[in-house]
């Protein structure tokens, strides 16, 4: 076998194993980690197929950013702990299999009909020379998100601060709400205080004849 | 075809990101934790950034890397509202499954049923 095709045996391995132990390890922390072997070994797919930029921003992004932010999430709530086997909807697992073999059935029978096709890019290409030149994956993909999709990236620039202002919005307390949890708490202590002083008084009567 | 002389075509890759997003649709059904839901979302995404390279390699067109990065951004910007929705349940709520999400659920149902 040729270098490459081992590269992607392996990688293929564990890719869909990772995939596979995301969905069946019982645990959410396990699941976090063993996406990341998928990312990974996406990561190698990406670079077998000279996507050299774009295999760097995945290891970035999602294995550096993304699945670090679904630990934290995880750390935070403190829901690390194992999901039981009880299964509330009868026939849920055997239905979710069956759907998922359909699906399979679905992607395959759709394209073994027809392929996408069209002209290729005028501006860009992935192998061969471009003007002229010489140009490395960088460029290429530059030359053609800063001119045919210059628009699409500057609605990317919105969307993400549109994200960023709605996660905030989502995760912090309302000003009201806030005053309220912080009255409920000092009733909380105050009668916490109470049993306490009620427990101590308790306690010392039995001396006192 | 001897293994020797094994040659990796685009079909290839395009097969395992099929499985992948296979394997991220059933997890999504199979799972009632909100969270590995969410990460079986990203399975499903990134099986179709593999199909996406994969085309992009065929003909010889690198749009196909630039749509990746769209595909990115969008994802980095579901999972920071999408958390930020699942902590917010989690505030009100103590559940971490799916299960517990029945507000809009008829309370006469349940009865009916039991």
């Amino acid at each position: 076998m040729t270098v490459e095709a081992v590269v992607f045996f392996v990688a293929a391995a564990l890719a869909l194993g990772g995939a596979a132990g995301v969905v069946l390890a019982r645990n959410p922390v396990h699941c976090a980690l063993l996406l990341v072997v998928t990312l990974v070994a996406v990561a190698i797919f990406f670079l077998l197929q000279e996507a050299q930029l774009v295999a760097v921003v995945q290891i970035i992004v999602y294995a550096g950013a993304i699945v670090v932010l679904f630990l934290f999430v995880i750390m935070l709530l403190g829901v690390d702990r194992e999901e039981s086997l009880r299964d509330p909807i009868p026939y849920q697992r055997p239905a979710a299999v069956a759907l998922g073999a359909i699906l399979l059935g679905e992607i395959f029978v759709l394209a073994g009909r027809t392929w996408a096709t069209g002209a290729p890019s005028v501006r860009g290409s992935v192998r061969g020379r471009v003007d002229g030149q010489d140009l490395g994956n960088v460029q290429r993909v530059a030359r053609v998100l800063f001119t045919d999709f210059l628009w699409a990236f500057e609605l990317t620039a919105v969307l993400l601060v549109i994200a960023v202002v709605g996660a905030v919005v989502l995760a912090r307390r309302s000003g009201q709400r806030a005053q309220l949890d912080e009255h409920e708490q000092a009733i909380e202590e105050q009668i916490t205080a109470a049993e306490l002083s009620e427990a101590a008084e308790a306690e010392e009567e039995p001396v006192t004849p | 075809m001897s293994l020797a002389a094994l040659d990796i075509t685009p079909n290839y890759y395009l097969v395992v990101g099929a499985l992948m997003f296979t394997i991220g649709a059933v997890g999504l059904l199979l799972r009632r934790n909100v969270l590995v839901m969410f990460m079986c979302v990203e399975l499903m995404l990134n099986a179709v950034n593999l199909t996406f390279v994969s085309f992009a390699n065929q003909l010889n067109d690198i749009r196909g890397q630039v749509i990746v990065f769209f595909v990115l951004a969008v994802a980095a910007a579901e999972v920071a509202v999408g958390l930020g929705i699942i902590v917010a349940i989690f505030r009100r709520r103590r559940g971490a499954t799916a299960d517990d999400l029945d507000l809009l659920k008829d309370p006469s149902v349940d009865e009916v049923a039991q």
